[in-house]
């Protein structure tokens, strides 16, 4: 048994470990544990921010908001559930205020698991807020087809040779809205949300572009900067991640307080993401700390 | 001969009456590219058909030989049947070609819910902490560049939350170049977009000649060949 003991010399630079050493090897375990308290510390505490809209939200905002009623608007559910802590509160978002515009919303998807998506959008907004709104003749779910680009490039020529029927199976010539829609120039706004391939830049080049419809998107924080490029001639504005979102709710809320007691969901989410960045921004600041103390270290040492 | 020939003539036709659509929207090119997106999204559904089989055939060999990871095949293959079958079949829901997949009562719906949509978002949030981890442990201000990235994430982080309002807020109007949001939205407007732009163009370039290749039939390797 005594010889499994470390030595004295053995034992000499584990009672030598100083701040740096510590600081330097923060076991992930810590850093887990901290990022969830984090997130769930804000929760429950109900710990929520203002949020004030920014230029690149507000330009999408205000574009809705002078449509006039009746205007259509196409929005595309391009996202599945792994990103729908950001997606969902901002389709919800725009298609709460698309509603209260009493515009015209048309609701599709160029990702199969865009519609379910669609599903939680009707029951959480649409049969809450708006219950006067008809199916078929305010709001359409058309579903999903397969084809990515190909889909946007086809119905922006030809939407109901695309789309025969809508999500449910029901022709689509039955429904009163569908009656004076040819293909995607009747829409008077495209809004995209979406988290990646096919997403906002395919309905920029495919429809867009071409089409020259507005386009407007709401993406993941992740994604934001790569659609920088066609902000403001080709993209009019563009809500990026959690951010975004909360900012449009804000901007929602601010003109129709109505909404508000269901329309903050972004924005108490807001609370933790702000701490978990803190908790984040710190380990970077300890980790330089534990860095620069470790070289000055190492110089000393081949000094001395 | 006629097997390499007629997809170099059908891709050269469809390649060059596509390219022509976009400059002269008139008939027959207008025309001609509606046919052909749509023709696309038929030919889209049977990739389906194909990566399905694909799957099976390349997980079906690994459990039948107990390659490496034989086991997570196993379980790819029991989800991939599992929700193929429930929803071709629409246990559960209302039968029929067009009845619907995900209806209420539907066993396709439940899974979705109850399984793949967990799933997924389990997979996703785990993100979160692997990214402290490693911004913990890589986030290093090594060299001058790496400073540089260092502070602009900084103030990205700051300022895309509300704690940048709140840092520099009070900032007077002669300032306000420096408050928190403003510099992340600089950064997001001007070096960002700069150096996404470029990426992009040459993208842009790359797809155009390789456009052509195909066109001309100088780029075959889709054929299952070589290229010229």
């Amino acid at each position: 048994m005594a010889e499994d003991r470390p030595s004295t010399e053995e034992r000499k630079p584990a009672a030598r470990k100083d701040v740096i050493d510590v600081l330097k090897a923060i076991d992930r375990r810590i850093i887990f544990l901290l990022i969830a308290l984090a997130v769930i510390l804000p929760l429950i505490f109900h710990l929520v921010f203002s949020v004030r809209t920014s230029p690149i939200v507000q330009a999408i905002f205000d574009k809705v908001e002078a449509l006039p009623p009746g205007s259509k608007v196409m929005v595309s559910f391009d996202y599945g559930p792994s990103t729908v802590p950001e997606n969902q509160p901002m389709a919800e978002a725009v298609c709460r205020h698309i509603l209260a515009k009493d515009l015209k919303l048309y609701m599709m998807a160029v990702w199969a698991t865009g519609p379910p998506q669609v599903e939680v959008l009707a029951t959480n907004v649409i049969e809450r807020d708006f219950p006067s709104k008809a199916y078929g003749v305010d709001w359409i779910n058309l579903g999903y087809k397969a084809g990515n680009q190909g889909l946007i490039n086809a119905i922006l020529l030809n939407l109901k040779g695309m789309y025969t029927t809508d999500v449910h199976g029901a022709s689509i010539d039955g429904f009163e809205m569908m009656k004076d829609v040819q293909n995607l120039t009747d829409m008077s706004l495209i809004i995209c949300i979406g988290s990646g391939f096919p997403g906002v830049r395919e309905w920029v080049q495919f429809a867009g572009d071409p089409g020259r419809i507005p386009v407007a998107g709401g993406v993941t924080a992740v994604e934001a900067p790569l659609l920088y490029p066609y902000y403001p001639r080709q993209l009019l504005g563009l809500m990026g991640g959690l951010q975004g979102a909360a900012e449009y709710e804000a901007a929602v809320v601010k003109k129709y307080p109505q909404y508000k007691e269901h329309a903050e969901k972004a924005v108490k989410l807001m609370g933790p993401q702000t701490v978990a960045h803190l908790v984040i921004i710190a380990f970077v600041i300890i980790g330089n700390i534990a860095f620069f103390g470790e070289r000055r270290r190492l110089t000393r040492a081949k000094k001395g | 001969m006629l097997r390499v020939q007629i997809p170099l003539i059908i891709t050269f036709i469809v390649g060059a009456a596509l390219i022509v659509a976009v400059f002269v929207p008139h008939f027959p090119f207008y025309e001609a590219n509606e046919n052909f997106s749509v023709y696309f999204d038929l030919i889209a559904v049977f990739a389906f058909i194909l990566g399905g089989g694909n799957l099976l055939k390349i997980h079906g060999d690994r459990i039948w030989k107990k390659g490496r990871d034989w086991k997570y095949s196993m379980v790819t293959v029991v989800g991939f049947l599992a929700m193929l079958i429930v929803g071709a079949l629409k246990i559960g829901g209302p039968p029929g070609l067009t009845g619907d997949v995900s209806a209420d009562g539907s066993w396709f719906g439940f899974m979705y819910d109850a399984i793949f949509v967990p799933l997924q978002s389990t997979m996703f949030s785990l993100l979160a902490f692997f990214v402290a981890s490693a911004s913990y442990r890589a986030f290093r201000a090594k060299t001058k560049e790496a400073s540089m990235l260092l502070v602009a994430a900084f103030i990205i982080l700051i300022g895309r939350t509300p704690l940048g309002h709140y840092m520099t807020g009070w900032l007077p109007p002669e300032l306000q170049f420096l408050h928190v949001p403003n510099l992340s939205n600089w950064i997001l407007s001007i070096p960002n977009m700069a150096g996404q732009r470029a990426i992009m163009i040459g993208i842009a370039l790359g797809i155009i000649s390789t456009s052509l290749k195909l066109i001309l039939g100088i780029e075959r390797s889709y054929l299952g060949g070589e290229s010229k």
